[in-house]
């Protein structure tokens, strides 16, 4: 029998895209409908319409999906996990003591926003790499500084994501496909270097993490042989109400509980050791940059696929947004103009006092958690502004854009759906829905930092590069 | 008895989540016993306890997830295991449907199993590609749009084909698939006709007309207008027939079009011969031999397609209201106007309409015109302007561009209507008024102050103008048909009973003396 003439003995079910008037009718008659939400692709711009059927045509579209299929499988299978400690110019390739590496694509010091700058003034101080602030600007502009984005280093960089020489970096190891990714620790407060504050406060407390926190870790790790599986914890976290961007609450309760026992065993000082537990105490953010090199390292694994469409970086620079993916190996990046975040804001300041859109931080959502895993922490929508069925829905929409639900790691209040997981480039152009992050907020002067947190998106411009480049290329 | 243990590293599930996968394990048929769980020192214990501790589970640790299945016999072992990895993928198929918001077709179709089908009418710049996501996704596609070109359309058409799914349109706005109307469609009963249609309004009058004397409709598909073209070679319609001729509930089969292109025509006509059931070939101003010749049962009016589809369906003639012609009413009105008075001017909203009262006028008079016309000599110079007999599409692009259809909004016909009204040599205005799924909600009522106004006027004036107003619709559709009907009849409108008889009333009416029949 034909599929038309099964059609004819078979109930009506109608996907309605359009006018919705023709759903109310199709239902009016007892069949069933289901209206779109739909956009016009590419917001209906006819090189992005032409772009995207270039690349739909059968043999290309086959190679595509292939390749998306390989990137996803690598990013669910990819088990990172915390091996240890240690500073930068130690661990991190390509690190020099004149080397500062910063959030987001590359960029020029004169081009940096006010954060950035000030992070970066900050880091050269405590370097001892200038005597104050003002000679630090001076040092910045004397071209003698390599500045380079974290992401071309395998590290990421929360906000400024300002990282220098001696500070000191988690090592996470992909034990599935053996990279490794780094990112500095956390400095826990508001007013600190990554917010873009440089203050002598800022600059003594990243001396401490130098010098007493940094090697306490560091050791402890050391007599831990076989390193904390962070994508278990993650899971685990994930469950207990953290979406492991903005609310690190359950993730930091169960990676101070793992390090633990280590700590008690090295030999420092038990007020020094009492001083690592205070200092981890102060903030649950503790452990929000080891979410982010977790999901770095599995995101590395599937960069540089021939043919995937799978994002694997989305970073800000506080000017540029910027989106790698898979098929274009190495550093290419695609960007467009950093966004506004908008969401509530500590008391005194107000939405035109914030800085745009800054950070690595939003690997998490490029992985699936934070944005995109809304959904399990009901806890912080107020946070970022929302309702918890507004958390909900973001955690659905967000399956439209997306390759495959990694089943590693899963939602309870969605029914355990894995997180959304690969975002799909042409999915992002076709629906028009953009990746939804959610993230803080930092002055947009220098010296300031953190002033609330809320809610942002990519600019759909990164995405469009993109998918005209690859079209031109592969097609 | 026979065992098998799977050991998943670093997988985490919750307890509570794996208490309730056990449970649902532990019901799989063939299953004796199951355990799922992390590797903990307390799950590892009572595996030791019910005596299924084998060295993996020794080895297995808190991060692992353990799956133990127990089975009665071996043969039962591995599809009971692939029945507890099932469960394990779980695929939130429980969430409930109504609050899911899909935003593209390939989501939609992932996320609903069962659909089958897509209504598309989006903008024609982005419709194309919509439909061929729906027909890679095996959805049947009925495509609204317009504005879609030939290239395009046998594309789709192609891949449609290639893949055994309907492709109906470009601008195709009538179907009723499976009893249920699509876009603009009428509420027939369920019976034993099948349609094929390249023209909305006509597939519309036919499946009414057939309804008015008693039969049914099995499917109607709708094509599009350009099928029949060259290009697009009648693919549509060939695989139309060809479905209503394997379809069991299917007796009859009507095809409604515009005359086909030559080429396209023979195609046509061949598949008819092939066909093991009756066709009724209704094809405006088409030709009887070729037809007759290939063993199709020629139509010349809408009227008589439908007619003649029921009495081949075994309705019975003698209970059939044929609604012939009020001949009286004919003579009376010739009575009434003046000599000057002698040209039609016909106002449609649907296409089809239009061309049956057109093609009816054309056989009488050689000067009639039309911004649907094939011969360019008679296509008006302005669309704006009438000349002589005029009859005049609304849903056609000119009017359209940038507009929603008459049928939606009715203010430029309405404001046609009065410019025609005021014309001393008009005799017989004649609209058609549509009904059903897809229509305005008061067709008729909207064109109402203007009838009464346009009938004053000509009073004042000592003229008789004479309105004739077709409503197309049946007893079961929204608005009521004989509420409008009756505000037409109240307005001093003559009433036709079908589009045939609107357009042989107004040709008959101003027939002067040598040209009576």
């Amino acid at each position: 029998m034909s599929k038309i003439n099964e059609l004819f003995t078979s109930k009506i079910n109608v996907i309605n895209v359009g006018i919705e008037l023709f759903k109310d009718d199709i239902l009016a008659q007892n069949a069933s409908a289901t209206h779109l939400e739909w956009s016009p692709p590419g917001g209906g711009k006819p090189e992005i319409i032409a772009a995207l059927n270039r690349i739909d045509k059968a043999e290309l579209a086959e190679k595509i999906e292939a390749a998306n299929r390989l990137a996803v499988e690598k990013i669910v299978n990819s088990q990172p996990v915390l091996i240890g400690f240690d500073q930068a110019i130690n661990v991190v390739p390509g690190m020099t003591k004149k080397t500062i590496l910063h959030a987001g694509p590359p960029i020029t010091w004169e081009n940096m926003n006010g954060p950035m700058q000030g992070a970066v003034m900050g880091a050269l101080v405590f370097e001892g790499l200038a005597k104050d602030l003002e000679e630090a600007a001076e040092v910045a502009a004397s071209g003698e500084i390599t500045f380079s984005p974290c992401h071309e280093h395998n590290a990421v960089g929360s906000m400024a994501g300002v990282t220098s020489a001696s500070m000191f970096m988690h090592i996470v190891e992909n034990k599935t496909y053996g990279n490794i990714a780094y990112t500095n620790l956390s400095e826990q407060m508001a007013k600190i270097l990554r917010m873009g504050a440089n203050d002598d406060s800022v600059v003594e407390r990243l001396i401490w993490m130098r010098d007493v926190l940094g090697p306490i870790l560091r050791d402890a790790m050391k007599l831990n042989q076989d390193g904390i599986d962070l994508r278990l914890m993650l899971a685990q976290a994930l469950h207990m109400g953290d979406e492991c961007h903005n609310r690190n609450n359950a993730g930091t309760s169960l990676l101070i509980q793992a390090l633990t026992p280590y700590i008690l065993e090295t030999d420092y000082p038990v007020e020094q050791k009492r001083a690592v537990f205070d200092f981890v105490a102060s903030s649950d953010y503790f452990s929000g940059p080891t979410w982010m090199a977790c999901c770095k390292c599995a995101l590395d694994a599937a960069h540089g696929i021939e043919y995937s469409t799978v994002v694997t970086t989305m970073a800000r620079n506080g000017v540029e947004f910027g989106v790698r993916i898979s098929g274009m190996a190495g550093n290419t990046w695609f960007t467009g103009p950093a966004q506004k975040v908008i969401g509530p804001m500590f008391a005194g300041y107000k939405p035109e006092d914030s800085g745009l859109d800054i950070g690595d931080s939003a690997i998490t959502e490029t992985y699936g958690i934070g944005g995109f895993a809304m959904a399990t922490a009901p806890a912080i929508v107020a946070l970022v502004g929302g309702t918890v069925d507004e958390a909900i829905g973001y955690s659905r929409k967000m399956k439209e854009i997306t390759t495959t639900e990694n089943q590693n790691i899963t939602i309870p209040l969605l029914n355990f759906m894995g997180i959304p997981t690969g975002i799909d480039i042409r999915k992002v152009i076709q629906s028009g829905i953009l990746p939804i992050i959610n993230t803080a907020i930092a002055h947009k002067e220098a010296g300031i930092g953190m002033i609330g947190a809320g809610i942002t998106n990519p600019p759909m411009e990164a995405f469009e590069k993109a998918l005209i480049t690859i079209s031109e290329k592969w097609a | 008895m026979s065992i098998k243990v799977v050991i998943k590293r670093n997988t985490y599930f919750d307890s509570v989540s794996l208490m309730s996968l056990s449970t649902k394990a532990n019901q799989i048929e063939g299953v004796e016993q199951a355990i799922i769980g992390m590797g903990t020192e307390m799950n590892k214990g009572v595996i030791r306890n019910v005596g299924l501790m084998t060295p993996e589970v020794e080895e297995a640790t808190a991060g692992d997830l353990m799956i133990i299945v127990k089975t009665t016999s071996a043969d039962q072992t591995e599809s009971a295991y692939l029945a507890v990895e099932e469960l394990l993928t779980n695929k939130n198929k429980a969430q409930a449907k109504s609050d899911i918001k899909y935003a593209t077709i390939d989501s939609a179709a992932q996320g609903i199993p069962d659909a089958n089908f897509a209504v598309i009418s989006v903008n024609g710049a982005f419709a194309v590609r919509e439909a061929r996501k729906a027909l890679e996704n095996d959805l049947h596609v009925m495509l609204f749009s317009d504005n879609v070109s030939v290239e395009d359309e046998v594309e789709l058409k192609t891949l449609a084909h290639e893949k055994g799914l309907l492709m109906m349109g470009p601008d195709c706005g009538t179907a009723i698939i499976g009893n249920t109307g699509l876009c603009f469609a009428n509420a027939v009963r369920k019976g034993n006709i099948g349609i094929v249609a390249a023209s909305g309004t006509g597939s519309q009058e036919v499946s009414v007309r057939i309804h008015d004397f008693g039969g049914g409709i099995t499917q109607l598909i709708g094509t599009g207008g350009r099928d029949l073209s060259k290009e697009v070679g009648g693919i549509m319609m060939l695989d139309g027939i060809k479905a209503l001729d394997a379809d069991e509930a299917t007796k009859v089969i009507v095809l409604v079009s515009k005359p086909p292109e030559a080429s396209v025509e023979k195609k046509v006509l061949a598949q008819i011969k092939e066909c093991s059931k009756p066709v009724v070939v209704y094809f405006i101003g088409g030709n009887e031999e070729a037809v007759v010749a290939a063993g199709g049962q020629f139509a010349k009016t809408s009227k008589e397609a439908a007619l003649k589809a029921v009495l081949l369906a075994g309705i019975d003639e003698a209970g059939i209201n044929k609604r012939a012609l009020n001949i009286p009413l004919v003579e009376e009105v010739r009575a009434k106007l003046a000599p000057e008075q002698k040209y039609i001017r016909g106002l449609f909203c649907g296409g089809t309409l239009c061309d049956e009262s057109m093609y009816l006028a054309m056989e009488k008079f050689d000067n009639v015109y039309s911004n649907i016309q094939k011969n360019p000599d008679f296509l008006l110079k302005d669309i704006n302007v009438s000349q002589e007999h005029t009859f005049i599409d609304f849903g056609d692009d000119d009017f359209t561009n940038g507009k929603p259809h008459p049928m939606i909004d009715p203010s430029s016909r309405i404001d046609r209507f009065l410019q025609e009204a005021k014309d001393p040599s008009v005799g017989v205005i004649v609209m058609d008024f549509v009904l059903g799924f897809g229509s305005h909600e008061d067709p008729v009522g909207v064109m109402l102050p203007a009838m009464i106004e346009a009938k004053q006027l000509a009073e004042k004036e000592g003229r008789h103008l004479e309105i004739i107003g077709y409503v197309l619709g049946t007893d079961l559709d929204t608005p009521n048909i004989d509420e409008q009907v009756k505000k037409l009849i109240d307005a001093g409108v003559t009433h036709a009973s079908s589009s045939t008889n609107a357009g042989l009333l107004a040709r008959e009416m101003v027939l002067k003396g040598e040209n009576h029949e």
